[in-house]
């Protein structure tokens, strides 16, 4: 099925060739990198994690949230689904592939990688992170991969897979889970110590993920021969909403909890944030547009005749997208490591080369995102053919 | 023909794989073989040496009513000279073992807006708590970072893989990160002791290396007296029997993470 | 079949690439180097270990002295009723003070590159 992806029209290539040449282009920023060391990033003594580990995270969250189309489909035999099922799986794949680069693109010493297997320890949960997601990447690829070849040869599946589908719907959920984990477990942290936090995690997975395959299904309709179903996208819609509303009264919840109690090593970095702290907010304005963002989706998602104009879902699922991107992507990470431990305030923002590393891990992932789609679609117009 | 490139294609695969596996087997049993020769090879036997100080568990009483900016300073200088801590200019990259803080910055938690005039602006040492039970082993993925039997928390440069999972786990801020090669920071090189290399998370070692030849740790010797040194589960040691005496804090001993460092305020 | 010249231009590519290091060092092959011994290693006469044991085992030997130094405070080697401190800076290179002429000619010649003095020290050479 592969060859699909080798086969296609000039906009294609051109498309494939401009990718590949942002990936060289931010490998040449990653070498830079290896040689000097990780200085050449925003990150500091106190803000010890950055863009790099955001990304991650955020990304796990965009591959957890193929179960959104799993779960309809196959536990709750919702047909239309299965049309698009695939599309989700794939975009596991892509996002899964990102998050192990960002992974590798954020270690002082990323040639020692493999000492996490040569030497496991069951109480760091980065080892068990390294588990689940490896695991979720196999999955998918098993899953989608064989489910496509059955669809272009004209067979159901193959019955060893129902087992493996079925297993995915907890292992997805494993994955955001244990990403939350990595916060909220650390004592001395008062933004993340919140068990609200891995719920939260998969609201805005479940939200950004479906938002981001509203845009990719509208693209691939324009794109190619091939349409998603406008009942199939208008469902998707509505499963963002939920989403998008749960992440909000998650994140209202903790607002309440830290405000409300007044504990200063809780409030202290929602103040920081959203007003900034001692005449330090360099990622105020970010925070209060990514709200704006969300807010204005939910309403736009939330009206029946805005939510099926096709236009304007687009507008608000990118909405939706942005403002959980700001959210996961830049808050969460930076604000939970100011005030830093001994309530000093030290802020991060990512540098150039910093951005340019994961403007090419993001290209790496829309190649791979780019060929699964080809060859899904491909397979779609063989089989309509 | 499809057919046959597909199983052909399903065997490369399957042989790629069993050929990478096979090869990680190789290597974790090659490691296994490395381990043991070290450990048990005929004739050879490692053991401490002769004069080295020892403890159940090492720990650590600062005095505050005999610090000074000065004695903080020499302590610092004393610390970062012997373990070759570099001097970056660049504050982001900044490393330090133990420096100096101010009451608010050392005990968030308990900030008094009444607080005892000396110690609002006394400089007091911060360094690694060597916690009893502490969150950046538990947090390490490699255990590059681990609890020796006397209880000393250290690192282990070689196998740290620099993901700062350690520096996000610790409630104390006591954990630097080489962000670049620290060795064209460090003014006067200690030959004794080794360097770090860019990518690997650095702190505070008790003094480890001193320990072993009979030496109390750089700071403690640097103090005049301000800091004691001593054996934490020894009911006879100096630092318990300065506990017995007077009331002491910790830093944050509300996290559960036990340190190992006192301060008598 | 049609695509067989492909298949075989592709395949002779793939062979050229692959043999490229015989190729590349044809004629260049050298005898393995012998490394120099100090003044002060030959007038010891023995390591910690005999030769042929060193020779084969020393980065199994170092090895295991850092991760009993590292982390179980056992700095102490013993053999044959004679103790060393386990240390790469402050006992081997003690002796062997030639970095250049007793390690450097080997590893060169293997190309491996032990990333050791990336943080320990070695005595500065005079030349």
């Amino acid at each position: 099925m592969l060859e699909k992806a080798l086969k296609g029209s000039k906009a294609y290539w051109i498309w494939i060739f401009a990718l590949l040449g942002i990936i060289t282009l931010g490998f040449g920023f990653y070498l830079k990198q290896l040689d000097f060391g990780l200085g050449i990033t925003g990150m500091n003594r106190d803000v010890t994690w950055g863009f790099y580990i955001a990304q991650f995270t955020f990304l796990v969250g965009v591959a957890a949230s193929a179960v959104m189309l799993v779960i309809p489909y196959y536990l709750h035999n919702y047909k239309a689904f299965g049309k698009i099922t695939i599309m989700g799986e794939f975009l596991a794949i892509s996002s899964v592939i990102m998050c192990i680069l960002f992974i590798i693109a954020d270690l002082g010493q990323p040639m020692r990688l493999l000492n996490v297997l040569l030497y496991p320890t069951p109480h760091s949960m980065l080892f068990w992170d390294m588990i689940v997601l490896s695991g979720y990447l196999v999955i998918n690829l098993v899953v989608g991969w064989n489910v496509l070849d059955a669809e272009r040869n004209s067979v159901p599946p193959a019955k060893w897979l129902k087992p493996l589908i079925y297993l995915s719907v907890p292992w997805a959920i494993s994955i955001h889970t244990v990403t939350a984990f990595l916060y909220c477990g650390l004592p001395g942290r008062g933004f993340w110590l919140t068990a609200v936090l891995a719920p939260r995690f998969l609201a805005s997975a479940f939200a950004g993920g479906p938002a981001f395959l509203i845009i990719l299904c509208l693209l691939v309709r324009k794109v190619t021969n091939f349409d998603p179903g406008k009942e199939q996208i208008q469902t998707l819609a509505k499963v963002v909403v939920y989403g998008s509303c749960a992440n909000m009264f998650f994140f209202l919840c903790e607002v309440f909890v830290a405000m409300y109690s007044q504990i200063p090593e809780h409030m202290d970095h929602l103040q920081y944030l959203f007003f900034g702290l001692h005449g330090h907010g360099v990622l105020v304005p970010w925070m209060w547009t990514a709200m704006v963002l969300i807010v204005s989706g939910i309403i736009l998602l939330l009206i029946p005749a805005a939510r099926q104009n096709e236009s304007v879902l687009a507008v608000a699922c990118v909405f939706t997208f942005v403002g959980i991107w700001i959210d996961k992507g830049m808050g969460m990470v930076a604000g939970g490591f100011v005030p830093n431990p001994l309530h000093e305030v030290n802020e991060y923002f990512p540098t150039f080369p910093e951005v340019m590393i994961a403007v090419a891990v993001y290209a790496t992932g829309f190649l791979v995102l780019t060929m699964l789609y080809k060859v899904f679609v491909g397979v779609k117009e063989e089989v309509a053919g | 023909m499809e057919n046959n490139r597909r199983s052909f294609l399903k065997f490369a695969g399957v042989s790629v794989l069993g050929l990478g596996s096979l090869s990680l087997l190789d290597g974790l049993t090659s490691d296994d073989v490395i381990a043991s020769s070290g450990q048990t090879s005929a004739e050879a036997t490692y053991k401490k040496t002769a004069n080295a100080l020892t403890a159940k568990r090492w720990g650590m009483v600062i005095d505050t009513k005999k610090l000074s900016g000065k004695i903080c300073r020499k302590m610092e200088k004393a610390c970062h000279q012997i373990h070759n801590v570099p001097h970056h200019e660049n504050k982001k990259h900044e490393i330090k073992w133990i420096w100096e803080a101010h009451y608010k910055h050392v005990f968030p938690g308990k900030q008094d807006e009444f607080l005892e005039e000396r110690l609002k602006e006394l400089p007091i040492p911060v360094l690694c708590n060597h916690c009893a039970n502490p969150p950046c082993v538990q947090a390490c993925p490699t255990q590059a970072t681990f609890q020796r039997e006397d209880g000393i928390v250290l690192m282990d440069f070689h196998r740290c893989i620099g993901c700062r999972f350690c520096m996000a786990a610790c409630p104390y801020g006591s954990r630097s990160f080489n962000f670049r090669d620290p060795r064209e920071a460090i003014a006067h090189e200690n030959e004794k002791f080794p360097t770090r290399m860019k990518g690997v998370v650095e702190k505070c070692n008790f003094c480890a290396e001193r320990l072993a030849v009979g030496k109390q740790p750089a700071c403690v010797e640097a103090s005049k007296g301000a800091l004691v040194f001593g054996d934490l589960a020894d009911p006879n040691s100096e630092v318990r029997q300065l506990l017995k005496e007077n009331y002491a804090i910790r830093r944050k001993q509300n996290l559960g993470s036990n340190p190992s460092v006192y301060y008598l305020v | 079949m049609n695509d067989k010249p492909k298949i075989i231009i592709g395949l002779i590519i793939f062979f050229a690439v692959f043999t490229f290091p015989f190729w590349y060092n044809h004629g260049a092959a050298s005898s393995a180097p012998e490394p120099l011994l100090s003044d002060k290693a030959k007038e010891a006469k023995h390591c910690v270990r005999d030769a042929d044991f060193m020779r084969k085992e020393h980065m199994q030997l170092l090895d295991g002295w850092r991760d009993r130094t590292v982390r179980d405070a056992l700095r102490v080697y013993e053999i044959d009723g004679k103790e060393y401190m386990a240390s790469l800076s402050n006992t081997c290179m003690e002796c062997h003070s030639n970095k250049a002429d007793f390690c450097d000619r080997c590893h060169e010649y293997t190309s491996v590159e032990p990333y050791c003095w990336d943080c320990h020290k070695y005595p500065k050479e005079k030349k």
